[in-house]
């Protein structure tokens, strides 16, 4: 079979298309790349949504979280302390494992002549309930970063804005927020990176790869116990994983520059990533 | 009863892997720092790589490749004379005796055996982390400090050991520390290593049925894991508030802001 036809079978063999049965002996190279390839659009999918989704609960945590009021503030910092104090991993499990108890209700409704239904079974499946908790889990972690960012933004910008007569909405949306995000850019990059590794965990924790359609590191275990050989599966993900790493850097590293754009040009710092790779 | 084991496991764990790793990490820091360029790229090489991929992968892979690492040695040495191939097709097959531990050896064996490899997985993993944390921390001891060291006729290596090993740690510390609670939210991920801890258990005693077992009750499984959810978040609360005791405490008597603003107060 030449690699044409494999990638053809099993493109997308990830989202459910393609051959059904995965190759079980003689299995290329080729076969390992495209499948692994293949389960990489689902820890895409995970990381993009949950830094979108994420990025937003995050800005409201730390707004709340730096409210002198009890009432606002004390939900927020519980929120960050669980979801920061304890394992992703068991975060998963306790999470689906709370998803199975839930009773099922279901509602149907009409959108755009189409028929949905929504239910709350849907938040067994990984797609709904590992993106939920990752969700969260990167809103805490954001959410710790953008405060402290909140709490480092320069007072005379804050003094600049009340000159102005800038308040409530405006204030914040104009003068704050731009700092606050220009202020913890590069930490948020290495959260980005880190939830981009963390979602290989996804079917490792308790929700089930339904119809064998998982991850990239579900592929590659697959093939490493298929073929009792992990020299060649691990270190493909490994590669892919890199690659992806490189994307996010990038991609930061462009808006990045676009927030600082307005410092003047000789005093700025070139937006440097650096890692720190721990969080 | 082993439920409460299993938590042993992990305390043991995180005890041994904590030093072990940190002696990774030293090695991999000044290995980086280094003046032969080989030793210089290996260093940054381990640290880089390991830092760039998902710890999971390192876990699934080493466990692996480790045990077909020590199985080849040892069937290497053992059995000169097997003329077989040991890839045959999708099997690794090495002689009888050179099994890592022997099929005939009692269970406890196999399961410390598990547990070793997991503890070496664990510190060659968190090794690179730590690598970096004091490569960075040794950079950020003040120059004026090692060169006055060299005026005062101390060797390479007596400025090494006597000037910058005891002042890197309280710059070392915030990236330790941080390591050190990741470290704590890890190790779940034992159980994939083939390890019976505190995830294997909640498992098998929360279900209502196991492969051995029927148990009376229902599904447990959610409590159980809520269990485990307080006691990490237990633990990484008393390690936050131990870490901060402990910056205070390194941080006096040292040329940074913190040590000044302590000299201060006193």
């Amino acid at each position: 079979m030449i690699c044409g036809d494999t990638f053809q079978a099993y493109a997308l063999r990830s989202l459910g298309h393609g051959e059904r049965l995965l190759p079980k002996a003689d299995i290329t190279l080729c076969d390992q790349v495209v499948l692994i390839g293949s389960g990489l659009i689902w820890n895409i999918y995970f990381a993009a949504i949950a830094l979108l989704a994420g990025f937003f609960l995050a800005t409201a945590l730390a707004v709340a979280k730096s409210r002198p009021s009890r009432w606002i503030r004390k939900p927020a910092e519980w929120f960050i302390f669980v979801f920061r104090g304890s394992p992703l991993f068991i975060q998963f499990f306790l999470a689906y494992l709370a998803f199975v108890k839930l009773p099922k209700v279901g509602v149907e409704f009409m959108l755009f002549g189409i028929e949905f239904d929504a239910g709350t079974h849907w938040l067994t499946r990984a797609w709904l309930g590992a993106t939920l908790v990752l969700v969260f889990n990167t809103a805490a972690y954001t959410g710790e970063i953008f405060y402290g960012a909140l709490r480092s933004v320069p007072k005379g910008d804050l003094e600049a804005a009340d000159a102005y007569g800038l308040t409530g909405w405006h204030r914040f949306r104009r003068v704050v927020w731009p700092t606050m995000l220009r202020l913890a850019w590069p930490a948020y990059t290495n959260e980005a990176i880190f939830l981009f590794h963390a979602t290989t965990l996804v079917y490792f924790s308790g929700f089930p790869a339904r119809k064998q359609m998982g991850d990239a590191l579900y592929y590659a275990s697959y093939f490493a116990d298929k073929t009792f050989n992990p020299f060649v599966p691990y270190p493909i993900v490994a590669g892919f994983f890199i690659l992806g790493t490189l994307v996010i850097i990038l991609t930061f590293g462009l808006v990045g520059k676009r927030l600082n754009r307005h410092l003047p040009q000789i005093n700025r710092k070139r937006f440097r990533f650096r890692p720190q790779w721990i969080r | 009863m082993l439920f409460y084991q299993s938590f042993l496991t992990v305390l043991l764990l995180l005890a041994i892997t904590a030093p072990v790793s940190l002696a990774f990490g030293f090695g991999g820091a000044v290995a980086s720092r280094s003046h032969v360029p080989p030793v210089a790229w290996f260093g940054k090489l381990y640290t880089s790589i390991v830092r760039g991929v998902p710890d999971i992968v390192f876990f699934l892979f080493f466990v692996i490749a480790l045990d077909q690492g020590i199985e080849w040695l040892r069937h290497q040495a053992l059995c000169p004379d097997w003329s077989e191939p040991i890839r045959q097709g999708n099997d690794f097959l090495v002689c009888p005796q050179a099994k890592a531990p022997l099929s005939t050896a009692p269970q406890w064996i196999h399961e410390v055996y598990n547990f070793c490899l997991a503890i070496f997985t664990f510190a060659i993993v968190f090794g690179a982390f730590a690598a970096n944390v004091l490569y960075g921390a040794m950079n950020a001891v003040p120059k004026a400090q090692l060169e006055t060291a060299h005026a005062y006729g101390m060797s390479n290596r007596q400025t090494f050991w006597r000037i910058l090993v005891p002042q890197m740690w309280v710059y070392a510390l915030p990236g330790l520390g941080n390591l050190w609670m990741i470290l704590i939210k890890a190790t779940p991920l034992l159980f994939l290593l083939g390890v019976r801890d505190i995830v294997y258990w909640a498992r098998e005693l929360g279900g209502s049925k196991t492969a051995v077992y029927a148990y009376p009750h229902g599904d447990w499984r959610l409590y159980y894991f809520l269990f485990l959810l307080v006691f990490y978040l237990a633990f990484t609360r008393v390690s936050e508030i131990a870490i901060e005791r402990m910056t205070r405490k390194l941080s006096h008597g040292q040329a940074t802001a913190a040590g000044e603003q302590m000299r201060r107060e006193a």
